[in-house]
C-alpha cells in the first residue's frame, strides 16, 4: 500500500492544479490601468457627428464606459442587461462604439434599445488601444476623479452587475 | 506656336503628376527599415486575442491595429523600449513574451529550474535506493555449481 502513496499524492496535487486551472479564465488578463487615470479622449458622437464627447466632461461623476460593437456577438448577450440597468439611472453609461460602421451601430441601437447616455465613435480603435481593449465587450468603472476602478472583460451578466459592479458604484458614489 | 508648346508641356507636367495623385495611399509598410523594426518588436509581444501567437504572426484585427500603432510610434521616433513600455502600460506584463523579473513573475522564471532540481533530487534518491535493493545476491556453493552447469549447457 505504501508504494502507491507517493504517486497517489502526486496525482492528487496534479488534479488539484488542473481543477483550479479549469476555473480560471485565460481571457481575463489583469489590466494595468486599474487605479490609474482613465486615458483622456475626445471623439465624435454616434447620433450627431457634429457633437463631440470628451472624457474630461465626466469629471466629478462616477460613470461606466462600455466598449461595444454591432459586429460583436457577446455584446448581444449583455445588451439587455445594460438596457435594464440603464432604466435605474444609477450612473451614466457611455458607449464606445469600437471599430464599427456608424450605420450598423445606429441600426443595432434602434432594434435592441439604447442604454447609453451617449455613444462615442472609435472607428479606428485608437482609443480602444489606449484603454487596453482586447476583447469586446469590455466595461470600465471610472470614479469621480477619473480613475479606472474596475474593468470587466466579456459580457456584463446580471450576476457580475449585482455582485461586483453595483457595490463598487455604491461605494464610489458616496 | 508658343502657346501650343506651353499647353503641351503643361499636359506633360500634369500627366506626370497625376499618377502620383491617383495612386492609393502609400502604406507605412513601404518603409523597409520601419517594417523590420516593427517585426522585431512585435515578435516580442503577445497577441491578446489569440494569446499563443505573437503580434508579428497574428492575423487578428487587434494585432493589425497594434502593428499599425507600432509603425506610427517608430515613425514618431520612439525607441524600442519606449514602444514596449507603451504596450505594457495598456495590456500589462502579459503582453510581453519575456516579462520582467519581479516578485509576481519569480515563479514563472524560476519554476522550470525548481522542477528540474526537484526531478534531479528524486532521481538521485531513487537510484541510491535501487543500489541497495539490487545488491549482488549471495549464492551458496550448491547454487554456484548449479548456475555454472546451466551456463555450460547453453554453450
Amino acid at each position: 500500500m505504501k508504494r502507491f502513496a507517493l504517486p497517489l499524492i502526486a496525482f492528487a496535487v496534479l488534479v488539484a492544479f488542473l481543477a483550479v486551472g479549469l476555473t480560471l479564465d485565460p481571457r481575463d488578463v489583469p489590466s494595468p490601468l486599474i487605479g490609474k487615470p482613465a486615458p483622456d479622449f475626445t471623439l465624435r458622437q454616434l447620433d450627431d457627428p457634429t457633437k463631440h464627447f470628451a472624457s474630461a466632461d465626466m469629471k466629478g461623476r462616477v460613470w461606466l464606459l462600455n466598449v461595444w460593437a454591432s459586429w460583436c456577438v457577446s455584446c448581444r448577450e449583455e445588451h439587455p442587461v445594460l438596457v435594464e440597468f440603464a432604466k435605474t439611472g444609477r450612473v451614466p453609461i457611455i458607449g464606445l462604439d469600437y471599430k464599427d460602421q456608424d450605420a450598423d451601430g445606429k441600426a443595432w441601437l434602434t432594434s435592441l434599445g439604447n442604454p447609453y447616455t451617449l455613444v462615442a465613435v472609435d472607428s479606428d480603435g485608437r482609443v480602444g488601444i489606449d484603454f487596453g481593449v482586447y476583447g469586446v465587450p469590455e466595461t470600465y468603472v471610472i470614479d469621480k476623479l477619473g480613475i479606472i476602478r474596475m474593468k470587466h472583460t466579456g459580457p456584463v451578466t446580471p450576476d457580475a452587475l449585482a455582485r461586483k459592479i453595483l457595490p463598487l458604484i455604491e461605494s464610489l458614489s458616496r | 506656336m508658343k502657346f501650343c508648346r506651353a499647353v503641351f508641356f503643361l499636359l506633360l507636367l500634369v500627366s506626370g503628376v497625376m499618377p502620383a495623385f491617383s495612386g492609393e495611399a502609400v502604406p507605412l509598410a513601404a518603409d523597409e527599415a520601419v517594417e523590420k523594426r516593427m517585426l522585431f518588436i512585435s515578435e516580442e509581444l503577445r497577441c491578446l486575442v489569440c494569446q499563443n501567437e505573437n503580434l508579428a504572426a497574428s492575423r487578428a484585427d487587434l494585432a493589425n491595429d497594434l502593428r499599425r500603432e507600432i509603425r506610427s510610434l517608430i515613425a514618431a521616433g520612439k525607441t524600442d523600449q519606449e514602444i514596449l513600455d507603451f504596450m505594457v502600460a495598456r495590456y500589462g506584463d502579459f503582453v510581453r513574451y519575456r516579462p520582467p523579473v519581479k516578485p509576481t513573475t519569480w515563479l514563472l522564471w524560476g519554476g522550470p529550474f525548481l522542477l528540474m532540481a526537484g526531478g534531479l533530487v528524486t532521481l538521485v534518491w531513487l537510484l541510491r535506493r535501487r543500489r541497495h535493493r539490487v545488491a549482488a545476491p549471495e549464492l551458496s556453493d550448491d547454487q554456484r555449481v548449479l548456475a555454472a552447469s546451466l551456463l555450460d549447457k547453453t554453450d
